[in-house]
C-alpha cells in the first residue's frame, strides 16, 4: 500500500505511568524558579546542572545498553520522559543532541573504543555534542559539503567552515560531516563522519547572534585541524548513509510539535477569565491537533522499539508538527488581546514575542519544510 | 492486531473492492437503493456488526466494526452501513429490529423529538433533521429522553412524514416528522451508557473513520493519476510543486487515519468523549485539505461526472459536517479545557 500509516502506539503501562509521575514530581521541584520566558526556550534552554540531575535519574541514554551506561528501557519510556520535559519547558539543551542523535550514531557505527569512551560519559550527563553538518554553501544540499579531511600520517587534516552549529561554544564534541575523497559520479559518495574534540587546536568557534539577540548557534572554522584516525565514525565513505540515519533520529521525537507548548499554556492562562466560544473553538482545535500528533509520535516510538526505520513517518510528524507550532502563534495572536514585547514582565506577552521570533526556525532546522515534503514524496514513490 | 481483525479487514477489502464499481456508485447517486450491495453487506455480517448474536447480529467488537466501516468508505460504498451499525448499537438486546437497512435519529442537533408515556404505550412527536437513508430504512431507531430516562423507540418510517433531502454525495438525508403512537413493545430503556451525547459521539467516530477511509483511497487514486498524466513531457508527479502537494495529502491522510484509530479506541473504551471530539475535528480538517489537493492534482478530468474522484470527495465534503463539524467538536474540547484550566491542560491531553 502506498499509504503511510501509523500503527497504533504501544499502550501505556504501569511502568510508564509510574515513570511519568516520577518525572513530574522531579520537574515540580527542579523547575520551580523558572520563568515562563525561560521555559519557552524549550529544548534550546541550556542548564548543564539540570542535565547532570537528569542523568542521575537515569533519564539520559534510557534505551541504550547497560554495558555503555544506558538503562535498557523501552522507546516508549524514553518518550514519556521527553514529552514531560518538553511540556514543562525543562532546560534540556545541554544533553539533548547527544542523547537524541550523537550517542545513538556512535552506538550504531562506532568502534568498540568509541562506544566505551563516549557513551557512558554522555549517559552521565558529562559530555555534550553539537552537529557539524551545515556549511555556508551546503545547507539543504548536504552532499555539497566542502569541508575536507585529507589523509595524513596517523589520521586526517581538516579544513573548512561549518555554520549554524547550535551549542558549538558549549559542547565538548562535534560529529563532523565532511568530504574525505574526491567527488565521484555518486554525489553521495566520498563523505565521512568524525567525532571531533572541540578543544583540538585549529578549531575556531565564533558566535552568530540570532534575530532575538540570543547566541545559540555559531560558525566553526577548521584550519589544518589534525584528527587521529581513531576519530573517524563508521567507515570512510559511508558518511551519507550514516548522516541520513542520524537525521532520522534528529526528526523522530516530540520536540517537533511540543516546543511551543509554553506559549499555549500562557495564552490560555491570559484568557482564562473569559474563554468565549471563539477562543474555545480555537483552543479546542489546537488540542485536537496535539492529541493526533502525539498519537503519531508515540507510534514512531513503537517503530523505534521494533527496530523499524521511521524516516518518512518522522518527516510527516515534523512537517505537521512544526506547521502547528507556527500556526499556534497566529491563532493565539487573534484570540488574546496583547501585543508581543520581549521585555515585558507579563509572561504571555514575553513568551509570544519569543515564539514569534523563533517560529521561522521550526521549519528550517533539522531539514526544511521543502526537504521534508520531498522525503515524503519519495516515500510515496514519486521520486 | 488480532486475527479476527485481520480476517474482517481482508473480507471487507474484498467485498467492497469487488462490488463498488462506478455503475453502482452512479446508480446510487440517481437515488436507487443498492439492494444487491446491501445484501452482500448483510450476508457478510457487517450490517449486524453491533447487534448481539441473540438478536441475530454478529456482535463484532466496536473496533472491528469501525475498521470494516473505514474500508467500506474507502470504496465510497453507497449504503447505510454506519447508520445500521449505530441502530444495532441503540437497539442492543432490548428491541428486536427488522431485516433490512436501518437508521437512527437524532442524527443532527437541530432535531427536536419528544417521547411521552401514554396509557398503554408511547407517543412520539417532533422532527428528526437530516436522518440518513430514512426513506430506505426498515426502521428508524429513535433515542429520546422520557421522564429523565433514555429510551429507544423503533419506528416504521412509513408511519412518518418524510421530506427528502440529500447530502453532496446524493446520499439520502431526510427530515422525518414523527407523530406516532407506539406500542409498549416498540420502546425500551436505552442500554448502559447510551444517551444523546454518546450517540452523537459514536456517530462522529463513525464519520471520522469514514473520512479516514475515503482519504486513504483519495490519496491512492491521486498518486496513480499523478504517475500517469503526462504534461511537458513527463508525469506531473515528477514536478516538485505537485510532489509537495501530494506529500501534504499523504500527511493529512495519515493524520486522519491516526485520529480515526484514536476515535475507535475511545468508542470501544466507554465512548470516551474527548478523543472522539479531537478525531472528528482533525478528520474534518484533513477532509477539506485533502479533497482540495486531490482535485487540484486531477485537473479538469476530476471535475467531471465520468471520473471516480468525486464519489470520494463529495463524501468527504459531506461527512465533515455530519455528526458535528470541526467547530462543534473543537468547542467541546475547548470548553472542557477552559473548565479544567491551563495547569491541567497537559495532563488532560495525556490521559484523554
Ligand atoms: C535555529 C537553527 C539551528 C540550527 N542548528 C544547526 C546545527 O546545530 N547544526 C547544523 O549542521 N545545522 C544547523 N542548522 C542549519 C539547518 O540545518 C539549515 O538551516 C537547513 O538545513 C537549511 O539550510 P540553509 O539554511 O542553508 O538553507 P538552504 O538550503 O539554502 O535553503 C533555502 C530555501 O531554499 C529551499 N530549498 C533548498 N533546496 C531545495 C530543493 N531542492 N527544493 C526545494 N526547495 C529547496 C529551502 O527549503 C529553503 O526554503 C540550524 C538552523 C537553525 C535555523
Amino acid at each position: 500500500m502506498t499509504n503511510l500509516t501509523f500503527a497504533p502506539p504501544p499502550p501505556n503501562t504501569e511502568a510508564t505511568e509510574k515513570l511519568r509521575a516520577e518525572v513530574r514530581a522531579f520537574l515540580n521541584v527542579e523547575l520551580a524558579g523558572m520563568t515562563a520566558r525561560q521555559r519557552a526556550q524549550s529544548w534550546s534552554g541550556r542548564n548543564p546542572a539540570f542535565s547532570k540531575k537528569m542523568a542521575e535519574k537515569g533519564w539520559i541514554g534510557m534505551t541504550w545498553p547497560k554495558q555503555y551506561g544506558g538503562h535498557e528501557r523501552s522507546a516508549l519510556e524514553r518518550y514519556v520522559v521527553l514529552e514531560e520535559m518538553l511540556a514543562a519547558g525543562a532546560p534540556v539543551a545541554a544533553h539533548w543532541i547527544a542523547d537524541r542523535q550523537s550517542a545513538p550514531s556512535i552506538l550504531r557505527y562506532g568502534t568498540q573504543e568509541q562506544k566505551d569512551f563516549f557513551v557512558p560519559k554522555i549517559a552521565r550527563g558529562e559530555l555534550f555534542f553539537c552537529i557539524g553538518m551545515s556549511e555556508p554553501d551546503s545547507g539543504s544540499d548536504l552532499a555539497a559539503t566542502r569541508t575536507r579531511a585529507t589523509a595524513v600520517e596517523g589520521g586526517f587534516k581538516v579544513n573548512g567552515t561549518k555554520v549554524w552549529t547550535s551549542g558549538a561554544h558549549v559542547s565538548h564534541y562535534m560529529i563532523l560531516f565532511c568530504r574525505t575523497d574526491a567527488k565521484s559520479d555518486d554525489r553521495h559518495g566520498g563523505v565521512s563522519q568524525f567525532i571531533v574534540d572541540m578543544k583540538t587546536p585549529g578549531i575556531k568557534v565564533s558566535p552568530i547572534v540570532d534575530l532575538s539577540h540570543e547566541h545559540h548557534f555559531n560558525e566553526v572554522v577548521f584550519e589544518d585541524v589534525f584528527l587521529p584516525a581513531s576519530a573517524m565514525l563508521g567507515n570512510q565513505g559511508d558518511g551519507w548513509k550514516q548522516v541520513t540515519g542520524e537525521l532520522a533520529y534528529e526528526r523522530s521525537g516530540p520536540d517537533r510539535f511540543l516546543s511551543t507548548f509554553t506559549l499555549l499554556i500562557e495564552g490560555f492562562a491570559m484568557l482564562q477569565e473569559a474563554v468565549d466560544d471563539r477562543a474555545a473553538i480555537a483552543l479546542g482545535r489546537i488540542i485536537a491537533h496535539l492529541m493526533t500528533l502525539r498519537r503519531m509520535s508515540r507510534s514512531i516510538a513503537g517503530m523505534l522499539q521494533r527496530g523499524e526505520d521511521p524516516a518518512v513517518h518522522a518527516a510527516i510528524v515534523k512537517e505537521l508538527g512544526t506547521s502547528l507550532e507556527q500556526e499556534m502563534v497566529e491563532v493565539l495572536r487573534l484570540i488574546v488581546d496583547a501585543e508581543p514585547d520581549a521585555t515585558s514582565s507579563n509572561p504571555y506577552v514575553a513568551v509570544l514575542a519569543h515564539t514569534i521570533m523563533h517560529a521561522p526556525s521550526f521549519s528550517l532546522r533539522g531539514g526544511t519544510r521543502e526537504i521534508l515534503r520531498g522525503m515524503i514524496a519519495r516515500g510515496l514513490g514519486l521520486r | 492486531m488480532s486475527e479476527t481483525t485481520d480476517l474482517i479487514r481482508d473480507m471487507a477489502e474484498k467485498l467492497f473492492g469487488d462490488t463498488c464499481d462506478k455503475s453502482v456508485l452512479a446508480a446510487a447517486e440517481k437515488g436507487e437503493f443498492q439492494t444487491g450491495l446491501w445484501k452482500e453487506v448483510t450476508d457478510a455480517g457487517l450490517s449486524g456488526a453491533l447487534l448481539p448474536e441473540s438478536a441475530g447480529g454478529s456482535d463484532l467488537s466496536i473496533e472491528d466494526a469501525l475498521a470494516a466501516l473505514r474500508i467500506s468508505a474507502s470504496r465510497a460504498a453507497p449504503v447505510p452501513l454506519a447508520e445500521t451499525m449505530l441502530a444495532g448499537w441503540l437497539a442492543g438486546s432490548a428491541l428486536a429490529v427488522p431485516e433490512g437497512p436501518l437508521t437512527i435519529a437524532p442524527a443532527s442537533n437541530s432535531s427536536s423529538i419528544a417521547l411521552k408515556k401514554t396509557g398503554a404505550g408511547w407517543r412520539l412527536e417532533g422532527v428528526g433533521k437530516r436522518v440518513p437513508f430514512a426513506r430506505n430504512a426498515a426502521a428508524i431507531l429513535v433515542l429520546a429522553e422520557a421522564d429523565g430516562a433514555n429510551m429507544v423507540a423503533r419506528v416504521d418510517p412509513k408511519a412518518c412524514a418524510i421530506s427528502e433531502g440529500r447530502n453532496l454525495a446524493m446520499e439520502p438525508r431526510d427530515d422525518v416528522t414523527f407523530a406516532c403512537d407506539l406500542g409498549a413493545g416498540d420502546v425500551a430503556p436505552a442500554g448502559n451508557n447510551v444517551n444523546l451525547e454518546t450517540l452523537r459521539a459514536f456517530g462522529a467516530a463513525m464519520r471520522a473513520n469514514q473520512i479516514a477511509g475515503a482519504l486513504s483511497r483519495t490519496l491512492e487514486i491521486t498518486l496513480q493519476y499523478a504517475n500517469e498524466r503526462v504534461q511537458f513531457g513527463k508525469p506531473i508527479g515528477k514536478f516538485q510543486a505537485v510532489q509537495h502537494n501530494l506529500a501534504m495529502l499523504a500527511a493529512h491522510s495519515a493524520a486522519a487515519n491516526a485520529a480515526a484509530d484514536m476515535a475507535s479506541e475511545a468508542a470501544a473504551n466507554g465512548m470516551n468523549l474527548l478523543p472522539i471530539a479531537a478525531a472528528k475535528a482533525r478528520c474534518g480538517e484533513a477532509a477539506s485539505i485533502g479533497a482540495g489537493i486531490a482535485h487540484q492534482t486531477h485537473g479538469a478530468i476530476g471535475f467531471t461526472r465520468e471520473h471516480m474522484l468525486h464519489y470520494l470527495t463529495k463524501r468527504l465534503w459531506s461527512w465533515r459536517d455530519e455528526f458535528g463539524k470541526e467547530s462543534d467538536w473543537s468547542l467541546i474540547i475547548g470548553r472542557a479545557a477552559a473548565k479544567a484550566g491551563p495547569k491541567k491542560l497537559w495532563s488532560d491531553i495525556v490521559t484523554a
